[in-house]
């Protein structure tokens, strides 16, 4: 019979894992609890042949080799053709435009690709959500059902609207993984056609929706207060604004 | 754009490069063949690359990991769906392994180990792996498999208990053969 310290304290003990209070007190059952002894020996049996195994597996270098390849983005360099005599002010203010001209050009480039990006991952993940058949962990019309669902499985909150008088009926719930991240997914249907709402904490300020396609794909996204949302869908990009429209009312 | 292009290359190239041998090590350990462990563990690095501008935090082997987590159970998902339909569940961890002879007549330990460990279920494989071999704190376990930290020494807990018994197993069938 196993003790019941031996799914926590025990592995934790065991693993240096625990508070100097968690030790003593596990020290002081340890007296007493000949199984925890017992197993003790065992943990420490099994970690030893598994260390003094080599089990590790490194990389094969040619895999090493062609993942630094495909790092390499394929934008040309531009050399400057060298000039002499050239007056250093002027040039200096020439480059101090570009400079700036190319700062702004940057940041917006990249804050627009990493947008593109993340919609890229949605979109695999509603695909997969698809071809899976997973689209709810939670099924209910009603939104504070699926709100109070998502309630101890996230740390940020949303209201779940049910819109189905204007067309879009409320299915249910699910927390996917894009990025990275845990994401909330409400789930909707417009005549039958599965739509994921796709919703995740920001820091960005919001600004006006960006809209998308992929494939036969549609999506559009959004930010209302610290939340930012991205509706995928095959319906029409219509019927996407129109949802989102209903969604910051 | 090249000059940030290139910053954050030599930025990956440091962070994250160092990590190939323990991307490929768990890719190897959850897909259990070399050739799709290169395929996931190149996909997963390539993944990491495009959302390195989104990485901020500090401990980059646990969030590489993570991804590379991610990205073999998508491929487990789509290509041996079957090998994650076994949860958590004792009775059936606590049997022992399928072919527990062809682990006994191997003298050679390494395999022996290795083949009791590709019986075993891939999330217990998967949490004995990062804390055995890759020495991962509960934390890193906790943030890579997206669990509690309690869920951690559970999981922990019953993978060890059904590996060692799974060797105890095969070890006391060796020296019954041997008598």
């Amino acid at each position: 019979m196993r003790c019941d310290f031996a799914d926590s304290l025990l592995q934790g003990y065991f693993d240096c894992e625990l508070s100097a209070a968690s030790v003593d007190e596990f020290e002081r059952h340890l007296e007493d609890c000949a199984a925890c002894a017992s197993e003790l020996v065992e943990l420490d049996m099994l970690s030893a042949e598994l260390k003094v195994t080599p089990l590790y597996e490194v990389a094969p270098a040619s895999l090493k080799k062609r993942i630094r390849a495909s790092l390499l983005p394929v934008t040309q360099t531009t050399v400057m053709p060298r000039q002499i005599h050239w007056n250093w002010l002027a040039v200096a203010a020439v480059l101090l435009v570009f400079v700036i001209a190319g700062l702004g050009l940057r940041s917006a480039f990249h804050a627009d690709d990493y947008r593109s990006e993340l919609a890229t991952e949605m979109v695999d993940a509603h695909v997969h959500s698809l071809e899976l058949a997973h689209l709810t962990d939670i099924q209910s019309n009603d939104g504070s059902t699926v709100s109070a669902w998502f309630k101890d499985k996230l740390s940020f909150t949303f209201p779940a609207p049910d819109f189905a008088k204007d067309g879009f009926a409320l299915q249910g719930g699910r927390v996917d993984v894009v990025d990275n991240r845990s994401v909330a997914v409400l789930v909707y249907t417009r005549r039958e056609h599965p739509i994921n709402v796709f919703i995740w904490p920001t820091r960005e300020r919001g600004t006006s929706p960006h809209t998308g396609s992929l494939q036969s794909d549609q999506w559009i996204d959004w930010r209302k207060g610290k939340v930012e949302f991205c509706a995928i869908s095959e319906v029409s990009a219509a019927d996407l604004q129109q949802l989102q429209q209903l969604f910051i009312e | 754009m090249n000059d940030l292009d290139a910053e954050d290359r030599l930025h990956f190239e440091q962070l994250v490069l160092p990590h190939v041998d323990a991307a490929f090590n768990l890719a190897r350990w959850l897909l259990r063949r070399r050739e799709d462990a290169e395929e996931v563990a190149q996909e997963a690095l390539l993944r990491a690359w495009r959302f390195f501008r989104g990485f901020h935090g500090e401990d980059v082997r646990a969030w590489l990991l993570q991804i590379v987590r991610n990205t073999c159970y998508t491929w487990l998902e789509k290509n041996r769906p079957r090998e994650l339909m076994v949860e958590f569940d004792e009775e059936l961890h606590l049997q022992p392994v399928a072919n527990p002879e062809s682990i006994a007549i191997t003298n050679n330990d390494r395999e022996r180990l290795t083949r009791a460990l590709e019986a075993m279920p891939t999330r217990f494989r998967e949490v004995i792996v990062l804390r055995e071999l890759e020495g991962c704190s509960y934390r890193e376990i906790a943030t890579i498999m997206s669990m509690p930290i309690g869920t951690v020494m559970s999981s922990l807990s019953r993978a060890r208990r059904q590996l060692y018994l799974t060797l105890a197993d095969a070890s006391c069938k060796e020296a019954v053969r041997e008598v």
